[in-house]
C-alpha cells in the first residue's frame, strides 16, 4: 500500500496548501494545525521548510501505547482512529517519534496523517507524493 | 447568516484588551471595510499621527484563509507621512495567522511605557518588555521575537520595526516575517509611537465547517484553485517575478532612471528580472495560504576575509524595490541593488521612499541645493556605497537635513530648494513614468500608490487622453479593488476572483450576500474611506505635481500638460462628491460593539 511521502521538501515554498487541504477535506475544518500534515519553518522562512508527517512506520510505536486499542496498525504502515474507542489520553502522540501526532486540543483527539493522499496534488511544487514505503522520487539526494 | 466581527482590542497604556463584537458584516464587509469602521471608532480625527489615542488596525475579511491568495491583511493608521488616514496592505503569514488567532481584527491604542512586544492567540495575550531590542534591526530583532511568547513555530506571524520607526521616520516600514512588508505612507512610525517593537501573532485555533455548505464551498474552492494553478493567470508571478516588468517598461520609456531623468537605459539588462533570475535567484516563496509564490529571495555572497571565506545573506526582491534603490539611483549591477535592499530592509525603511528620497538628494547635491556636509556621503548615481552610507545616517537622523528627508522628499525640497525635481506624487513615487493618468492616479489616489487604481495600464491604452474614459477606468478599478481588499485578497489574483466568483466563494461558505449588497457595500466603503481621509486633512487642489513629472519623455512624447491638469481638476471634484457621500457616526447612530 502507498504511502504519503514529503520527498522533495526543499521544493517547499511554505504556501500550506496541503496543510488546509487535508484539513479541509478530510478533517471538515478550516485550520493549519487541525491535520495530518504540518508545515513549520526550521527558525525562521530563511531556513527553509520542514514537513511533519507520519512515517508510516511498521509496525507502529504508537499503536501499542494506546490503552483502548483505538488506534490501530493500518496495513502497509501507520495507524488508523476507532474514534468511538478513544478515551482522549493523548498517549499516542507522546509515543510518535517525530511528533507527527497533533493531539487536537478541541475535540481531544489525535490529529495524523492517514495516507489518503488528498493533499497531494494541492502542492503547486510537487513536494509531495505517494508511493510504496520502499520508493522515493527525491530530488534531495 | 451573517456573523458577527470578532475584534481584539489591546490599549498598550494601560496594559488592558478587551474583544468586541460587531454586527456589521453587509455594511463593512471586511479588511479595507471593516478597517474604516473600526478607524472611525477608534480614532481622534483632530490629533496627530503620533498621539497614543490614535489607533492601529489590522484587519483581515471573510475569505481569509478560505480560499487561495486570500491572504492579505489591511493595516490602518493615521499616517506619520501626512497626517491622514492611510491603509498599508501585507502579507506573509500575517493573515492566516490572525485568522487562526480567532480574530478579524487587531486593534492597538495607547502607548507603552517602555519598548514593548505583544504576542497574543487565541488563548492568550502578553504584551512583553523589550526595552533591550532598541535600535536592533529587523533581522536580529525577529530572531530573538521568535523566542518570546506565544511560542507556535511555523503557525505564527512576526510583525516588527527596525531603527527607522523607532525614530519616527515618515516613510519607515513594518517588516512581516522577513521577506514582506506593510510599506507604505509609514505604519513602521507609527508603531514606532506607540513603543511598539514587534507583534507575534499565534495562530492556533481551529474552525469547524459548516456541514451544510461544506460540498459547495469544495467545489468553489477546487475551481478557482484550478484558475491559479492550471491557467497562465498568475503564473508569471512565480516565474520572474514583478521584476519581469523591467525590460518591458524601460523599453516603452516609462522606467524612472537617475531621478527621472530619464524613462530609458541601454543597462537595463544588467538589473532586469531576467538578470536576477539567471544569477541570484535562490528560491521563491510564498504567502500562507497562496499557492502561487511569488516572493523571490535573491541570494547575496560576499567575501569577508583575505582567504576564500564568504558569508551570504537572503535578499527578498520585487519590482518596485529594483527601481526604487535600482534605476532611480543609477545602480546597474544586480548585486549592489540587493546590498542596497539588504540594508533598506535591515533598517526597516519603505523601499521605494527611501530610495525616491534620495535620488532627489543626489540631483540636489549636483545642482548644488545641498552641500556634501550635509548628506554626509558623495551622493553620486550609481555608487552603492556613498547610498549605504547615506541609508544609514537616514535611519539614524544623523543632523538637520536627515530629519528633513525623513519626513519625505517633497519636505526636504521645501526647505532647501528643488521642488521641481522632487519625485513625489502624494508620497514618493513608484516605479511607472507612464504617463499623465497614472501621475494623477498617484497623486490623488487614496493609498497614493500604483495600486489604487492601475492607471498605468490605461495609460498605455489608446483612449489615454480622454478625460471621461481616464475617470470611468479608475472609479471602476478603484471599485474592484475596495472589494478584493475587503475580502482581503492579493491583487495578484484578480483574474481567478472576478467579482462574480467573490460572490460565490461569499455564498458557499454560508453568507449572505447578493451581488446588489456587495456593490451597495463597496460604494459606502468607498465613500467611507474618501471621507475620512478628507477629513483628516486631504485637500485634492494642494496636491503638486512637480515640474520634472510634466517634463517626462516616454513612448508617447512628452507628457500632455494640459491634460493632465484637466484630469486633476475633474478626477479632485469627483472624489469630493464621493466623499461627501458619506456621513460620519455622530451625524448617525454610531456602530457600538456588543459584549
Amino acid at each position: 500500500m502507498k504511502i504519503l511521502k514529503a520527498s522533495n521538501m526543499k521544493r517547499c515554498i511554505g504556501c500550506y496548501s496541503c496543510s488546509l487541504a487535508c484539513a479541509r477535506t478530510v478533517h471538515k475544518s478550516l485550520s493549519w494545525k487541525r491535520s495530518g500534515i504540518r508545515i513549520h519553518s526550521s527558525g525562521g522562512i530563511s531556513t527553509g521548510y520542514e514537513a511533519t508527517v507520519c512515517l508510516a512506520c511498521d509496525p507502529p510505536p504508537c499503536a501499542p501505547v494506546c490503552p483502548t486499542e483505538a488506534l490501530i496498525p493500518r496495513k502497509g504502515g501507520g495507524i488508523l482512529l476507532k474514534e468511538k474507542l478513544c478515551i482522549h489520553c493523548g498517549e499516542c502522540a507522546v509515543a510518535c517519534p517525530v511528533d507527527a501526532i497533533y493531539f487536537d486540543p478541541d475535540n481531544n483527539i489525535p490529529i495524523f496523517c492517514i495516507h489518503c493522499g488528498r493533499c497531494v496534488p494541492l502542492c503547486p511544487h510537487d513536494c509531495l507524493e505517494m508511493a510504496e514505503p520502499s520508493e522515493e522520487t527525491s530530488n534531495e539526494q | 447568516m451573517n456573523n458577527k466581527f470578532r475584534v481584539l482590542v489591546v490599549d498598550l497604556s494601560s496594559k488592558k484588551s478587551k474583544v468586541e463584537f460587531y454586527d456589521t458584516r453587509k455594511k463593512w464587509l471586511g479588511g479595507s471595510g471593516l478597517a474604516a469602521g473600526l478607524f472611525e471608532k477608534y480614532a481622534n480625527f483632530d490629533n496627530d499621527p503620533f498621539h497614543p489615542d490614535q489607533p492601529i488596525i489590522f484587519a483581515i475579511g471573510p475569505l481569509t484563509g478560505m480560499f487561495p491568495l486570500m491572504s492579505k491583511t489591511i493595516m490602518s493608521f493615521m499616517s506619520p507621512y501626512n497626517g491622514q488616514y492611510a491603509e498599508s496592505h501585507g502579507g506573509g503569514r500575517s493573515a492566516l495567522a490572525l485568522r487562526f488567532a480567532g480574530y478579524d481584527a487587531l486593534v492597538i491604542t495607547g502607548r507603552a511605557e517602555k519598548l514593548t512586544c505583544l504576542g497574543f492567540g487565541a488563548r492568550e495575550i502578553n504584551i512583553q518588555d523589550v526595552h533591550y531590542l532598541k535600535g536592533m534591526d529587523i533581522f536580529k530583532t525577529g530572531k530573538i521575537l521568535r523566542n518570546l511568547k506565544p511560542k507556535n513555530p511555523g503557525h505564527r506571524s512576526i510583525l516588527r520595526i527596525g531603527q527607522a520607526g523607532e525614530n519616527l521616520i515618515s516613510y519607515a516600514c513594518v517588516n512581516v516575517d522577513t521577506f514582506r512588508h506593510f510599506g507604505r505612507m509609514g505604519g513602521g512610525a507609527a508603531m514606532g509611537a506607540k513603543n511598539l517593537k514587534g507583534i507575534i501573532i499565534s495562530g492556533d485555533s481551529t474552525y469547524d465547517l459548516n456541514k451544510d455548505t461544506i460540498k459547495e464551498y469544495n467545489k468553489v474552492y477546487k475551481d478557482i484553485y484550478k484558475i491559479i494553478t492550471e491557467s497562465d493567470a498568475v503564473r508569471k508571478y512565480h516565474d520572474l517575478g514583478t521584476p519581469e516588468n523591467l525590460i518591458p517598461l524601460n523599453e516603452l520609456k516609462a522606467l524612472p532612471w537617475r531621478n527621472l531623468q530619464s524613462t530609458h537605459d541601454p543597462d537595463i539588462g544588467s538589473i532586469s528580472g531576467e538578470k536576477f533570475a539567471e544569477e541570484l535567484l535562490l528560491r521563491q516563496v510564498a504567502c500562507a495560504g497562496c499557492p502561487v509564490g511569488c516572493i523571490h529571495i535573491g541570494l547575496l555572497r560576499e567575501r569577508f576575509g583575505e582567504d576564500h571565506e564568504y558569508l551570504y545573506r537572503q535578499v527578498s526582491y520585487d519590482y518596485e524595490p529594483i527601481f526604487g534603490v535600482g534605476s532611480m539611483l543609477g545602480v546597474t549591477s544586480s548585486s549592489g541593488v540587493l546590498t542596497l535592499l539588504e540594508d533598506v530592509e535591515k533598517l526597516g525603511l519603505d523601499a521605494i521612499s527611501a530610495g525616491v528620497a534620495l535620488a532627489w538628494a543626489t540631483e540636489a547635491l549636483e545642482k548644488k541645493v545641498i552641500t556634501a556636509e550635509q548628506t554626509m556621503a558623495d551622493l553620486k548615481f550609481g555608487d552603492v556605497q556613498s547610498y549605504r552610507t547615506a541609508l544609514k545616517n537616514l535611519a539614524e537622523q544623523s543632523n538637520e537635513f536627515y530629519r528633513f528627508l525623513g519626513r519625505g522628499a517633497l519636505v526636504a525640497a521645501e526647505t532647501y530648494g528643488g521642488e521641481d525635481f522632487a519625485c513625489v506624487l502624494g508620497q514618493e513615487m513608484a516605479g511607472y513614468a507612464t504617463g499623465e493618468n497614472y501621475f494623477v492616479s498617484q497623486a490623488l489616489g487614496f493609498r497614493h500608490s500604483h495600486l489604487d487604481t492601475g492607471a498605468y495600464s490605461f495609460d498605455q491604452e489608446e483612449q489615454a487622453k480622454d478625460i471621461e474614459k481616464s475617470i470611468k477606468y479608475m472609479q471602476d478599478q478603484e471599485y474592484y479593488r475596495i472589494l478584493m481588499c475587503s475580502m482581503a485578497g492579493c491583487l495578484f489574483g484578480r483574474k481567478a476572483y472576478p467579482k462574480e466568483n467573490i460572490l460565490r466563494a461569499l455564498n458557499s461558505l454560508g453568507y449572505d450576500y447578493s451581488q446588489q449588497d456587495l456593490d451597495d457595500s463597496v460604494k459606502d466603503i468607498q465613500a467611507h474611506r474618501w471621507a475620512i481621509k478628507f477629513r483628516t486633512g486631504f485637500k485634492p487642489e494642494e496636491v503638486k505635481i512637480p515640474k520634472r513629472f510634466l517634463e517626462v519623455e516616454t513612448w508617447k512624447g512628452k507628457t500632455d500638460s494640459d491634460y493632465l491638469f484637466k484630469l486633476k481638476k475633474e478626477y479632485q471634484k469627483i472624489l469630493r462628491d464621493i466623499a461627501e457621500k458619506h456621513k460620519f457616526a455622530d451625524e448617525e447612530e454610531k456602530s457600538e460593539p456588543e459584549r
